[in-house]
């Protein structure tokens, strides 16, 4: 950046006295300088966590509001039988859109949104280790909402539930118009956002804690981050990669869900719910996690049970991926599966049952101070724990066969969903207000919101269990007159609308002017941990110092800890070369390793996420030359982005960050986030491929003519061929990295450049095996998942490819060296898992068929 | 539906609440019609078993009018055809005890819960040490939902052998097809993975007869897309999935006329994919289901006629007619059913020319086209010839 040339020269921060008043005033001088939004339309090109967290909620909640207006659109519907005031479509539409959006843009992304905000103050960083990464899964969200959400108002969005059972969503002929396509292809496109906030937020947490927070010293909501972030890398790719099959036969009729042709409708709803039901605890963990921070302060109390919540956690993680057939009783499976996944729908009570008495135990030995967010809490408390007991309820087999769809199920997911996440959001709203905005909000208000929150959503839910119970099914826009569904049904939606009141109350205090009030005390419920040590009025710059912590509650613990921050006495406080910097240190021990430099302020991020959406739009409405023309300029945005912002090389190597500590700048290899990254975006990319190759082996179980005897397959040769070409990419690039750090640049540029011509080979050799032997994707489910594996694996090569070229044109360009070598470092990573791909590819397309 | 006063759980509900002068049978809105209740035949009404739900909602109201009205309500639900507690079959009563069950113990979990969170909140600081807290965790969230889970899920898992026990009865398979239920009484299907439901066995639709005391084994297909066959009185629901026969087996215990559901979103029409349930004797079952296989009883008919050449029979089959169309309801004794357009509107002549007349109207989304440009004579007659056809 050119600021950098200008910057006075100051002395190292460890030679600095900060107890002169003056020389703190230039360092804050610089500091605020430094991580200042951009004035004027240029704000929208910030990037710090700050602002993009504040965007990213805010705009969570405008996705909830839009689809509550949905929800009571429904209620009205249904407050009287055989009403008209929506049509059966509009109606489908309706609660369809309500059912996603609530889901997928509200639900999961403000977990993202929140931790953006609160992670780095949590951890006393300055930033997130990808601030431009942030900015990017922000811009794909909002397009990709505004997308799916728009679609109503053109008639055109989908209608067939959140969880879009084919065949009904995947054949033209039952669903026609757009509405499956803008769902499936809205959602991918907001799905590769979660799953960049997911890699973000786990390196945030394993590599950017201040210098002595041990693991186990970490704030629970840094766990529950770090737990809830690793269950959407392992939850949405088979997410992602059902949305590949089911794309592909909407579109191009390869027919994975259709029994005619070799397919299966149940394979869709396994990788769905396997994605599903973690989601319900993506959802639920974080909002938890925020409990675990407010009962301690209002306990004014350490959490009792640390370890045990942790572990909680982490149990829940784990077991959530174990049952997501009890969405499945229904569907006729065998009774031994289903008494097993019984049984693990009841084991994930325990663990849930563990947090909340480690909150009742914490309560119980603390000296509880009254306030709004902890009446949310009860709220919260009390709502959940009813839903908790009918979700008991239906993981026994009988008992869902009978409230399975129907209303009782409504009333469950409410109760465990508003339990669960709303109310401890809004008591997180009220708690962490004076951070975001210096100021309070209204305890009055706040006390007629929960009241009306409280009331009106018992109202509305408690009798739809009774509505289900005698007999009243989900999704249905009409009901008859006589069965006694009037009378519950106009409860619910009177309850509706006293809820919605209570949510417009909370609306109006958030957004109404408060010019004059006096701005919050600093720390104002006195908590003890480390996000509290923002000052009032609040600065951008993260923290003033980078403290050495050594405690759970610091600022509780620790003598004169805030003074010392605000003095900088600590790490890192100034900005001597004008650049934005955080420290990173060890995953374990958090000891201090290297201090990043992030980029600042770009549109680069917005433009790539624009190119990025509007390749899905084309793809959703057929446009396939404006798809790829789109997606070529995203890849090149991207690539532009990649070259001038990261891995730069610093002008010294190492950095004196104060207290006689000297960091270095540039560090490659696993100890750097971007090697972190790098692993695990490759991780969850190993689970969609794990998902496509779970189709290939589940069909091979199911149909005992898999592959069918009359099909050819792709044969033994040409597989093999490219298994070899894989092999010779991967060992080219690996040892191209080791000449490079050896210093033999020549030979190692040839060989990546020799990676890339065998990649290309590979790609090649591995699509032409089907099509010499002529599989045709359309006629059989057999070819189609051949021909898919291969596409994906080949696209991977391709990617190799690029990648090589990539650090081929770098080394040329001087910007990669045999000193400074994260890029090489990292496609050489990339290749360990690419090589992996074709290993496994080429095993279950060339070898299943022998198999016969 | 008339409720007597004899019986217990009113007069429970009406010894509770004590309303003077109310006294005498119950009128019960207009529910002869398309949602009539369960038809208690030769008054063998078993009372011992679902009376749990009314007697437990009697007790939890104080006597006042608009709340007994609620209460009456919402007891009419209770016992309503469509209702899980209508205790008209071994499952559905077997499920009804186990909800009172865990709803009971449900209920003392939450004011445990509660009343501990309120405890904790009001008691004295330092009145409990770290100690007892950490044994409250132990013991509240880790000891004492492992036993009580245990111990309910054994007890789930030990109902699913006997619902999914051997038939007696007969086999019936049922189609669920947009947006409607075909059905064919002593049909030759096996459940697993298979391309289709056979067409094979004597053909009906949208209501279906069971007799009372056997275990009649469905077996459950779908030619298009997922729906979920659903007698809430009678047994839990079963998903119908193109590319495989499902297998329910129900055992109903009482004679009636219940309501069936689609459970599973099917498309634009699904709210009203609905069927009704006959239980009947093992005779009345016999004879029905071979008067199902008899061709269509009036052939000489004007409305047959108008049928025929408004192109009716490239949908419907009419057997003994030239109507054999496969796409929607064999209407060969369409009269004979309760309802008409899948369980929407009760049969009768004037409902039969409205759906003729304004199908998309009457139900949106539904695959038969309108036929309300042919002359309101032809509709009345096509609708009084399938009004013959008992």
């Amino acid at each position: 950046m050119s600021q950098a040339a200008n910057a006075p020269d100051v002395p190292p921060a460890s030679t600095r006295d900060q107890e002169d008043p003056k020389v703190r005033e230039e360092q804050e001088e610089r500091l605020r300088k430094v991580w200042a939004s951009p004035p004027g339309w240029r704000y929208w090109s910030d990037t710090n966590n700050t602002t993009v967290g504040v965007w990213y909620t805010a705009t969570s909640f405008a996705f909830m509001l839009f689809a509550g207006v949905l929800a009571l659109m429904v209620r009205t519907q249904l407050s009287v039988p055989e009403n008209d005031f929506l049509t059966a479509d509009l109606y489908n539409q309706a609660y369809t859109l309500h059912g996603t959006v609530m889901m997928f843009l509200f639900a999961v992304p403000i977990f993202e949104a929140v931790s953006i905000i609160l992670l780095p103050q949590l951890l006393g960083a300055r930033d997130l280790p990808f601030p431009r990464l942030s900015a990017f899964g922000f811009w794909c969200f909002l397009i990709g909402g505004i997308f799916v959400c728009g679609s109503i108002f053109f008639g055109q969005a989908p209608t067939s539930g959140w969880f879009m059972y084919p065949p009904l969503t995947t054949q033209e002929r039952f669903t026609p118009g757009y509405g499956a396509d803008i769902w499936l292809l809205g959602l991918s496109f907001i799905e590769v956002a979660s799953i960049a906030a997911a890699v973000e937020l786990i390196v945030g947490v394993l590599k950017c804690r201040p210098p002595g927070m041990r693991l186990n010293l970490m704030p629970l909501y840094a766990w529950y981050i770090l737990v809830v972030a690793t269950m959407i890398l392992f939850a949405f790719p088979p997410l992602i990669a059902g949305d590949i099959l089911f794309e592909l036969e909407r579109l191009f009729n390869w027919p994975f869900f259709d029994p005619e042709r070799g397919g299966d409708p149940l394979l869709w709803q396994h990788l769905f719910w396997i994605f599903g039901h973690p989601e319900v605890y993506i959802i639920f963990l974080p909002s938890i996690a925020l409990l675990a921070m407010i009962i301690p302060t209002f306990a004014q109390r350490p959490i009792l049970g640390y370890s045990w919540i942790v572990l909680a956690a982490v149990g829940t993680g784990f077991i959530s991926f174990g049952l997501w057939v009890h969405h499945m009783y229904t569907t006729g499976l065998p009774t031994i599966s289903l008494g097993f996944f019984s049984a693990a729908s009841e084991a994930v009570a325990i663990p849930t049952g563990v947090q909340i008495f480690v909150f009742l135990a914490t309560c119980l030995t603390g000296r509880i101070i009254y306030s709004v967010p902890m009446l949310f809490i009860s709220g919260a408390l009390a709502i959940f724990v009813l839903g908790g007991l009918t979700g008991v309820m239906v993981a026994i087999v009988p008992f869902d066969w009978q409230v399975h769809d129907t209303y009782f199920i409504v009333a469950h997911l409410h109760y465990v969903i508003i339990g669960g996440v709303l109310f401890p959001l809004v008591a997180g709203l009220y708690y962490y207000w004076p951070i975001l905005s210096d100021r309070r909000l209204s305890d009055r208000l706040g006390k007629i919101a929960f009241w009306l929150m409280i009331v009106g959503f018992n109202v509305g839910f408690f009798p739809m269990h009774y509505s289900g119970m005698i007999g009243m099914p989900r999704r249905i826009w009409t009901y008859p007159a006589n069965l006694g569904l009037e009378l519950p049904n106009l409860i619910s939606t009177v309850g509706a609308f006293i809820f919605a009141a209570g949510i417009l109350i909370i609306v109006f205090d958030v957004l109404r002017p408060r010019g004059k009030e006096p701005l919050a005390k600093r720390n104002i419920w006195n908590a003890g941990t480390l996000e509290w040590v923002a000052d009032v009025p609040g600065e951008d710059w993260g923290i003033r110092s980078v403290p050495i912590v050594s405690s759970r509650y610091p600022i509780w613990d620790q003598p004169n800890f805030i003074d010392d921050i605000d003095k900088g006495r600590f790490y890192m406080p100034d900005a001597e070369e004008m650049k934005r910097e955080t420290m990173v240190t060890s995953v374990l021990d958090a000891q201090p390793l290297q201090c990043l430099r992030g980029p600042g302020p770009s549109f680069v991020p917005m433009c790539a996420a624009f190119f990025l959406g509007a390749s899905f739009i084309a793809a959703t409405f057929h446009y396939w030359t404006a798809m790829f023309a789109a997606l070529l300029f995203c890849v090149v945005t991207i690539i532009h982005w990649l070259w001038n912002a990261t891995s730069v090389i610093p002008e010294k190597e190492e950095k004196d960050v104060g207290r006689g500590l000297s960091l270095p700048i540039y560090i490659a290899g696993p100890h750097s986030v971007s090697w972190w990254a790098m692993f695990i975006t490759m991780l969850g990319d190993a689970t969609a491929f794990v998902g496509l190759v779970f189709g290939y082996i589940y069909f091979f179980t199911i149909h005992t003519d898999f592959p069918p005897p009359d099909a050819d397959g792709p044969g033994l040769l040409w597989p093999l061929v490219s298994l070899a070409f894989f092999a010779a990419s991967w060992l080219l690039t690996l040892v191209s990295h080791r000449l490079l750090r050896r210093g033999r640049v020549s030979a190692a540029r040839l060989l990546m450049a020799a990676g890339a011509a065998t990649s290309v080979a590979a790609a090649a050799a591995l699509l032409w095996g089907p099509w010499v032997t002529d599989l045709q994707p359309t006629v059989h489910v057999y070819p189609a998942t051949v021909w898919l594996l291969a596409i994906w694996t080949a696209i991977h090569a391709l990617v190799g490819t690029v990648m090589l070229g990539y650090c081929l044109a770098r080394s040329l360009a001087g910007k990669l060296t045999p000193k400074y070598d994260i890029d090489l470092a990292n496609v050489a990573l990339y290749w360990h898992f690419a090589a992996g791909t074709g290993l496994v590819t080429v095993a279950v397309i060339a070898l299943f068929p022998l198999a016969n | 539906m008339r409720i007597a006063l004899a019986d217990p759980p009113m007069t429970a509900i009406l010894a509770l609440t004590r309303v003077p002068g109310f006294t005498g049978p119950i009128e019960e809105g207009q529910s002869s019609g398309m949602a009539g209740g369960p038809i208690r035949q030769g008054g063998q009404h078993r009372v011992s078993r679902g009376t749990s739900c009314s007697v437990r909602l009697g007790r939890s109201f104080k006597a006042s009018p608009p709340l007994l009205l609620a209460t009456l309500v919402l007891i009419s639900g209770c016992r309503g055809p469509q209702s899980t507690f209508a205790d008209a079959g071994l499952e559905a009563s077997s499920v009804a005890a186990l909800f009172w069950w865990m709803l009971g113990g449900a209920v003392l979990i939450w004011f445990f819960v509660i009343g501990l969170s309120v405890y904790a909140t009001k008691a004295h600081p330092g009145a409990h040490s770290d100690k007892t807290g950490l044994r409250l965790i132990i013991w509240g969230g880790c000891v004492f939902p492992t036993v009580v889970l245990t111990i309910l899920l054994v007890f789930g898992l030990q109902m699913m052998p006997d619902f999914r026990a051997p038939a007696n009865g007969p086999r019936i398979a049922i189609s669920g097809e947009r947006f409607w239920w075909r059905v064919f009484y002593d049909s030759p299907a096996e459940p697993g993975v298979a391309r289709s439901l056979p067409h094979e066995g004597i053909e009906s639709a949208n209501e279906i007869w069971l007799p009372v005391g056997r275990r009649t084994e469905l077996l459950l297909g779908s030619p298009d897309v997922i729906h979920s066959f659903w007698v809430p009185a009678i047994a839990g629901k079963t998903d119908t999935i193109p590319g495989r026969i499902n297998r329910l087996v129900v055992e109903p215990t009482r004679e009636g006329l219940y309501n069936g559901v689609c459970a599973e979103f099917c498309g634009t029409a699904h709210a009203q994919m609905a069927f009704r349930v006959r239980v009947v004797s093992q005779e009345d079952y016999e004879t029905y289901v071979a008067a199902q296989g008899q061709p269509a009883a009036v052939l000489d008919h004007p409305g047959l006629d108008a049928f025929l050449a408004n192109g009716c029979g490239a949908c419907h089959t009419v057997r003994g007619t030239e109507a054999d169309g496969r796409v929607g309801p064999d209407l060969t004794h369409v009269a004979s059913r309760e309802t008409i357009g899948a369980g929407i509107l009760a049969m009768n002549e004037a409902n039969l020319a409205r759906f003729i007349s304004s199908t998309e109207h009457v139900k949106p989304g539904v695959q038969m086209p309108s036929f309300g440009v042919l002359p309101d004579e032809e509709i009345a007659a096509i609708a009084a010839w399938l009004g013959s056809l008992q």
